[in-house]
């Protein structure tokens, strides 16, 4: 809520902030009205094509990123040291370590490879945290409560794929264009990729999943009719570091 | 009692000062860092704990220092350890305040530290080495504080008291055991996911609490007119020796299969450590030279500490502990914690150095620890110097007594062995025939040999076993043989009891 509010202040507008809370008074209600998705019973995982990402001009690709950084209000710090991500670009060597080999083909060595959290079926990162400030949801998504995180950052000694970020300064100066429907963080806590919670309660599909043009699949691992499924049925896929256990819901088609 | 702590000379209050400022220039950078956020750190999203997290799992290991001393003094009634027990404790407290202060000023929003405790989840392992360390501060302040309360009004142990000691024994081995189950149940970072974490974890706070300590306490015998007794220092000291090889034993245990069977995930970090590594035509080898003098130093300590008559001259002691204190704080403070991070989960490899905000910040830190042990150690100091003044009192009033006595039976002292009847005019000789005769160790061979005679006092000479039947004798003794002091000489010179 001090987001919101620190936000009314900033607009310094009482009719702005009138207008804010009806508009949200709104969507809470509207949440409550529709058919709520049984958390119980869908796991969301998702599928990225790297063939047909790679496949994607430059710019597109970069489209992915960057829709996610506008949405969620990710700040860009000009010290790399600061950076705050949720989904960014790595290669494949270090994102696969135990199946890479010297002798792989040019077009899968080179490959670019988007990585975000892999909202990982046994996550260590949750397991960690002291206060429940980040937990998995029902549906697996590992969500976060930047309400409750202490920033202790033991969450992130945790993930094995260091996808979790720290605002080790305020990142609000450094958001490019506040998006005023999504919230903002203060500094001091630890933030990371939801799978875009607040879209899939509106039954929409994350972010990324929508600008890929087709090569990140995302749905429903346990229905056997949806299209992730079937995709997984019928394409060899890997997991990043599959060995340690934390069953990553994020699966890569190579 | 806490009257003691505002009593002091020109010294004390320069040395007070002194941590003022240290403290005063902590504050300050604190303050920025809370303005500004813990980018005035050299933490980064690769590197994300740092100084703090490293200082605080060093400090854990020293608050080992209190239940070392505590130990033997209770469990086995070590007469000679009562005297630097409280001292130990205090040293215990101090360092565990420093602990919960690093973990604070670590915290990236210290004003929900509360959290903690209104939405606890059992799973973490953070979360028990909050409370036990808490619990564990508590513990050794309240022994410390009653003890010393005990002392200034002549009282001896409460049940409650003693079960508090008890209690805080094995507290002291969760601590450490808890800390390293912090890092050794990470799955995702192969650096410290070990079983040998908590052993190691162990084996280096047996070496460098006790380090600290000992030079604590050489420190107050030689600035303050309280002697803690070289022989308590002496047998501190044999702890460290032990406690160090065994830490030098598991770290070559570790090496040895992290390089020996060359699996990557292990192998990058102590690669890193220990020789760099390339990335993208760099060479990232910051640590190198750091854990290779945390190691050279550490080996160098232990062969100091091997050889007893090293360890026994004090200031070599003192040498060998600043080394083992040096070695340990580089190699289980940031040695331990940053290259769990390096290389990261994801490929790049960023190297970290704590900024001079983030190290005032934990000189800060250290201030306030070394303040509130001051403090403490002040007022153990004065309490036990008065009490001992009131003792001596009451024992020349004995003596006296005793001297008449004396004189009416100069002789006829005798001792009998209990067990065979067999007579002695020596208790020694007693003990030996206790020992040989009987399997009675000398140590107890009270139990077997009886004066038969009225009693007369006895002075042994502590270092070297020689009986005096004066304790001037005996200090004269002392002082020509093992070159200490006159005034001091009731620390060797034993009244022998009957
Ligand atoms: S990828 Fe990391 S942050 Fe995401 S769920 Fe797994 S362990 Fe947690
Ligand atoms: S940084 Fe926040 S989310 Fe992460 S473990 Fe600490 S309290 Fe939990």
């Amino acid at each position: 809520m001090i987001t919101r509010r620190r936000f009314l202040i900033v607009t310094g507008s009482a009719f702005a902030a009138i207008t804010l809370t009806a508009s949200q008074i709104e969507k809470v209600l509207a949440a409550f009205a529709a058919p709520a998705i049984d958390q119980q019973k869908v796991k969301w995982g998702m599928v990225i094509d790297l063939k047909k990402f790679n496949e994607l001009p430059p710019n597109k690709r970069k489209r992915v990123y960057d829709v996610c950084r506008d949405i969620h209000n990710i700040p860009v710090f000009p010290n790399a040291k600061d950076r705050v991500e949720w989904i960014w670009p790595a290669d494949f060597e270090h994102t696969f370590p135990s199946q890479f080999n010297q002798f792989l083909p040019e077009e899968i060595e080179s490959l670019e490879v988007p990585i975000l959290c892999n909202h990982c079926e046994n996550p260590p990162c949750t397991k960690v945290c002291p206060t429940g400030a980040t937990w998995k949801r029902g549906d697996g998504i590992v969500a976060m409560d930047y309400h409750r995180c202490i920033g202790c950052r033991y969450c992130m000694a945790a993930c094995p794929y260091g996808m979790r970020s720290f605002n080790w300064r305020d990142p609000r100066p450094f958001i490019k264009k506040i998006n005023t429907s999504y919230h903002t963080r203060t500094k001091g806590v630890v933030e990371k990729c939801t799978f875009c919670v607040e879209r899939l309660e509106k039954g929409m599909q994350p972010a990324c999943v929508e600008t890929s043009e087709g090569s990140f699949i995302f749905g429903d691992l346990n229905s056997l009719e949806s299209e992730i499924t079937k995709v997984l049925k019928e394409h060899y896929s890997i997991r990043r570091k599959p060995d340690l256990g934390t069953e990553p819901k994020l699966y890569y088609l190579i | 009692m806490i009257e003691y702590a505002i009593r002091g000379g020109k010294y004390y209050w320069s040395w007070i000062a002194f941590l003022a400022i240290i403290i005063a220039l902590g504050g300050i950078s604190y303050y920025y860092q809370y303005q500004n956020g813990l980018t005035v750190t050299g933490m980064s999203k690769e590197v994300s704990w740092g100084l703090y997290i490293g200082n605080f799992t060093f400090l854990v290991g020293v608050a080992a220092s209190a239940v070392m001393v505590v130990l033997p003094a209770y469990l086995y009634n070590y007469k000679k350890f009562k005297r630097v027990t409280t001292i130990g404790e205090f040293l215990g407290a101090s360092a565990v305040i420093m602990c919960i202060l690093f973990i604070l000023v670590d915290l990236g929003r210290p004003d929900r530290v509360l959290n903690l405790v209104l939405n606890p989840r059992p799973t973490s392992v953070m979360l028990y080495d909050f409370i036990v360390l808490s619990v564990y501060f508590l513990l050794n302040l309240v022994i410390a504080w009653t003890v010393l309360a005990y002392k200034e009004k002549n009282k001896g142990y409460t049940t409650w008291l003693k079960i508090l000691i008890f209690i805080a024994i094995p507290w002291a081995i969760s601590i450490h055991t808890v800390t390293a189950f912090l890092y050794g149940g990470l799955v995702g970072r192969p650096f410290w996911n070990t079983a040998l974490m908590a052993p190691r974890f162990l084996a280096g706070a047996f070496a460098s609490g006790p380090s600290l300590l000992i030079i604590s306490l050489l420190a107050i015998r030689r600035y303050t007119n309280f002697d803690p007794g070289y022989d308590a220092i002496k047998k501190i000291g044999d702890i460290v020796a032990f406690a160090m090889v065994t830490n030098l034993f598991m770290i070559g245990a570790e090496l040895f299969t992290v390089f020996y069977s060359a699996h990557p995930h292990h192998l990058e970090y102590f690669t890193y450590i220990l020789f760099g590594i390339k990335e993208g035509g760099w060479v990232y080898a910051r640590f190198v030279p750091w854990m290779w003098t945390s190691l050279i130093l550490g080996i160098a300590a232990a062969i100091m500490l091997i050889v007893p008559k090293v360890r026994n001259e004090p200031k070599y002691l003192a040498i060998a502990c600043g080394i083992v204190f040096i070695s340990i704080w580089m190699e289980k403070g940031i040695g331990l914690i940053v290259p769990g991070y390096i290389p990261s989960q994801w490929g790049p490899v960023v190297e970290y150095w704590p900024t001079i905000p983030e190290s005032l910040i934990a000189l800060g830190v250290w201030g306030v620890g070394i303040l509130v042990f001051t403090v403490l150690a002040k007022v153990a100091i004065g309490v036990t110097l008065e009490g001992e003044k009131i003792e001596e009192e009451v024992v020349e009033e004995e003596e006296v007594v005793e001297e008449v006595v004396e004189e009416v039976v100069e002789e006829g002292k005798e001792y009998r062995c209990e067990l065979c009847d067999a007579v002695f005019t020596n208790l020694d000789e007693c003990c030996e025939h206790a020992e040989k005769e009987h399997k009675i160790a000398k140590a107890s061979c009270d139990m077997a040999c009886v004066e038969v005679a009225p009693a007369e006092k006895q002075y042994k000479c502590e270092l070297c076993d020689a009986v005096f039947t004066n304790l001037d004798e005996c200090c004269e003794h002392a002082e020509k043989e093992h070159k200490i002091a006159k005034a001091s000489c009731d620390m060797v010179c034993a009244e022998v009891e009957e």
